[in-house]
């Protein structure tokens, strides 16, 4: 006999409440993790989440790592209260730190002082321009042929990627660099300014902060985000009142590839500070966990955009400490995601409860 | 005497706003069909869900067969033999009729055997499916042929039916009536759940009647008047609707001229030569059995589905290839059949569900939504069109069929349309409910609004319109003036047009 019985209505409470339990579920999972591992449980969780915080160096690491988890996940969650899936987010950062890296590139060595200034907002634009360019393609093929987003925004990941390894391979690859596949470092003008001395956080955390308000705005007060929940919801009303399913679908999409893209500029312009392979340790994935994570809603994101940017230090901590291998940031990640997709079942099932018979 | 199938004692079901069943006894001997008269929430479908398991009640006790019982859920109450076919259905639209009905059963069966009964029990009881369909397919009306079959293949000794009968024809009415007589004379137990005050004079031993969660009173229905019956049901005499003529200028409206259609679905009928003229201040009204083009019409006339310009002019103007919501804009209003899903989203606030259609009443400003007019516009068409315990903070799943309806209604109504069309305007929608909503309808034609309702229950559209017309395969009838004609006329048009469509939908069944 099923364990579970359907609830009449999904359950408030169990939307809000399935995060934290999913939290606390891979909190145990990664305690028998580690004590598998031969490591004191309570040991491993200082190192993985309690030390990394413990520096200013570690919180700004929290900030730069957060602020792009955020940024995306604020655009994905558009979509996808819309039902429009955009699962190609890394493609789409990479698609926009792509072109923003070129604009750099391309800027590079002029000794005009007004290049110096708008080296960096036209790089901002070129980001969310690529982003939007690698977002409006799906959308394109989805109206037109009917193609599904979930799958070409995927393998559009693989074309961005592949594209950005030909370009640091051959044209824009550093003459310099001993044949590594990257560009070579951008001068200062195309770098976001710090905002600490000898700290990496940098001035990109207020793009982030400025997406926030604006999609929280967006979210409470926009007639646009709510012909995007109609559609997302119940499609047959959307049709019903004339919305059009073109544009939830175009709007989607490019907002999300340019939130995307705009991360991307923010790892180029930022910590990066070049063009080549690595420049994503996975943030457009991740992102996908973060904006369901935080339930879809723009103040829940913060929440589960820090915890994840954690998760990411973390792994780097018990990579050090610990001598793990990198592979645990993935774990725990695949766990998150994991569990919130089981305690989400509980949003619209109960647990049956057994009944006494009477005498 | 002998020991009732069904025996309810005391039956109490508290929800915290609302006492749903108070003190309810009732019982249902074999072989009795029995009747169960009330408004929309007065209880009635908390006290089914009782008797089939998916509500506890909180208080009394049920008897099956004189022995006292628990029912667990309503999988225990299918082996109990008590069976149910809801007014929702509980279909999933991916899966074949047969593929459907196998899930109830349980078990493992073998579709071509199980499609070869089910074909058999839906020709031996007149409701015709092709068991291989898809239910995505099917109109509402088939749907409910699916439920009651599903029902009737596990010989259950005890049937719930809930509103059975919105959707057939008067004559398919008598067919079924004439299976549920057979069904009750071989010992079946019914419990049929209904509005329909003559339905229920017809067809039933005795009826419960209840108000708001009480019995008002047990009675033996073939000995009330439909006047006594409404009394006990509402507690007043049944309001009539009035349709005074139309005083203002008769000029055509809507007119609808060689519509032809082939729809993407190669399962729905295409419309061929549709053609009607629309006058302000009348109601025209489309008789017909579902599934015969009325979807693809609707879906035409509301923008849902474009068409050549000329095909459908407004006022004069070509309005064919606009969609659904450039047409609302100049005037056209609709209200589909389905409320949840498409007339309404089920999770949004009724105020949310404004905006759906009225955001052009000043409720959005540069793309900004103005929450406050949005709760004033809400709260508005909830207190014209007395819909009751709601609030537009209220889900519109929250509602119940006739509340939902008047809220749908009032928004479109709300909205000074030019031209109206209606679907289903009162189907599953209790008797005080549908007399507001026909006189509703009936106010706001004679302010010169030109309406079209599409409706499955003859007797409303004998009761509001000036013309009916009769939609059968896909071809719609001249309309005709609705003194001219009868129930019966009509019924014969919608059946005998149907002939040759039914034998292409349903199989032969080798003997």
């Amino acid at each position: 006999m099923s364990l579970l019985e359907p609830r009449p209505a999904p359950s408030q409470w169990m939307r809000l409440l399935s995060p934290l339990l999913a939290c606390v579920l891979t909190l145990f999972g990664g305690a028998i993790l580690f004590w598998l591992l031969g490591h004191n449980p309570v040991l491993a969780f200082r190192v993985f989440f309690i030390d990394p915080l413990n520096s200013a160096n570690g919180l700004s690491e929290w900030l730069l790592k957060a602020s792009p988890l955020i940024l995306i996940a604020q655009g994905l969650a558009v979509g996808f209260r819309a039902r429009v899936y955009n699962i190609g987010a890394e493609g789409q950062l990479i698609a926009g730190a792509t072109l923003a890296g070129g604009v750099a590139l391309w800027l590079d060595g002029s000794g005009n002082p007004l290049v110096a200034h708008i080296t960096l907002p036209l790089m901002i634009v070129a980001g969310a321009v690529g982003g939007g360019l690698w977002g409006a393609l799906p959308a394109l093929l989805k109206t037109r042929f009917r193609a599904d987003e979930t799958l070409t925004t995927l393998m559009l990941t693989y074309i961005a990627s592949l594209g950005l390894a030909w370009l640091v391979n051959g044209p824009w690859r550093d003459p310099n660099g001993m044949n590594f596949p990257q560009t070579i470092l951008f001068s200062d003008k195309a770098l976001f300014p710090l905002l600490f001395e000898g700290l990496r956080v940098n001035a990109s955390v207020f793009i982030t902060l400025f997406a926030i308000v604006g999609f929280w705005f967006f979210n409470a007060r926009s007639f646009l985000s709510y012909q995007l929940t109609v559609a997302g919801q119940a499609p047959h009303a959307a049709r019903y009142a004339g919305f059009s399913g073109a544009r939830t679908v175009w709007f989607s999409l490019v907002i999300s590839g340019m939130c995307a893209g705009l991360a991307g500029v923010g790892e180029v312009a930022g910590p990066v500070g070049q063009l080549n392979l690595n420049l994503s340790p996975g943030y457009g994935f991740a992102a996908i966990i973060v904006a369901y994570l935080g339930r879809l809603n723009p103040i829940g994101i913060v929440v589960s955009g820090l915890l994840m940017a954690l998760i990411y230090l973390g792994g780097e901590a018990a990579q050090v400490t610990l001598q793990l291998p990198s592979a645990i940031t993935g774990l725990f990640q695949g766990m998150l995601l994991f569990f919130l997709l089981g305690a989400d079942v509980l949003v619209d099932f109960r647990l049956r409860r057994p009944r006494r018979h009477p005498a | 005497m002998s020991i009732p199938r069904l025996e309810l004692l005391n039956i109490s079901k508290r929800y915290p706003t609302v006492v749903a069943n108070d003190d309810i006894s009732l019982a249902v001997a074999p072989g009795e069909i029995h009747a169960i008269l009330g408004e929309n929430g007065a209880g009635k479908s908390t006290l089914m869900k009782i008797i089939y398991g998916a509500v506890t009640p909180d208080s009394g006790s049920i008897s099956f067969n004189g022995k006292e019982v628990a029912i667990a859920n309503p999988a225990a109450a299918r082996a109990l033999g008590i069976g149910m076919v809801f007014q929702h259905f509980s279909l999933f639209e991916s899966l074949t009729v047969v593929e459907n009905i196998a899930l109830t059963l349980g078990g493992r069966q073998d579709m071509k055997s199980l499609g070869r009964r089910v074909s058999e029990v839906s020709q031996r009881y007149g409701l015709p499916i092709d068991p291989a369909r898809l239910v995505h397919h099917l109109s509402v009306g088939e749907r409910q042929r699916v439920e009651i079959v599903r029902c009737l293949l596990q010989n259950p000794q005890l049937l719930i039916l809930d509103e059975p009968t919105s959707v057939l024809t008067p004559q398919a009415v008598r067919q079924l009536f004439h299976t549920l007589r057979r069904l009750a004379d071989e010992g079946v137990s019914l419990l049929y759940i209904s509005h329909k005050l003559h339905e229920i004079r017809d067809l039933c031993h005795s009826a419960t009647v209840l108000q708001s969660g009480r019995v008002t009173g047990t009675v033996d229905p073939t000995r009330e008047s439909p006047q006594s019956l409404a009394r006990l049901m509402i507690g007043r005499d049944l309001p009539v609707c009035s349709a005074p003529p139309y005083q203002g200028v008769i000029r055509p409206r809507l007119e609808i001229s060689g519509l032809s259609l082939t729809p993407d679905d190669p399962f729905a009928p295409s419309l061929k030569d549709i053609r009607l003229t629309l006058s302000a201040g009348e109601i025209i009204g489309i008789a017909g059995v579902s599934g015969n083009g009325q979807a693809e019409l609707l879906a035409a006339l509301s923008g849902e589905t474009t068409v050549a310009p000329e095909a459908i002019r407004l006022d004069g103007r070509p309005i064919g290839h606009y969609h659904a919501g450039r047409r609302r804009k100049i005037g056209l209003g609709f209200v589909p059949e389905e409320r949840l899903g498409r007339g309404a989203a089920a999770n949004l606030s009724l105020g949310d569900n404004s905006l759906l259609t009225a955001h052009r009443r000043g409720l959005v400003r540069h793309g900004l939504i103005d929450h406050k007019a949005v709760r004033a516009f809400a709260a508005a068409v909830i207190a014209r069109f007395d819909v009751r315990g709601a609030s537009p903070a209220s889900a519109a799943r929250r509602l119940s069929g006739g509340n939902l309806q008047k809220f749908i209604v009032g928004r479109e109504v709300a909205q000074n349309p030019q031209v109206m069309i209606v679907a289903q305007p009162t189907w599953g929608v209790d008797v005080g409910a549908a007399v507001f909503l026909r006189q509703t309808l009936l106010d706001l034609a004679r302010s010169g609004v030109a309406i079209l309702v599409v409706s499955e229950e003859l007797e409303e559209l004998f009761e509001i319109c000036d013309r009916i017309a009769v939609m059968a395969d896909g071809r719609l009838s001249e309309a005709i003036p609705t003194r001219e004609t009868d129930s019966e006329k009509i019924g014969l048009m919608m059946a005998g047009a149907q002939e040759p469509a039914s034998n292409e939908e349903v199989p032969h069944v080798p003997a």
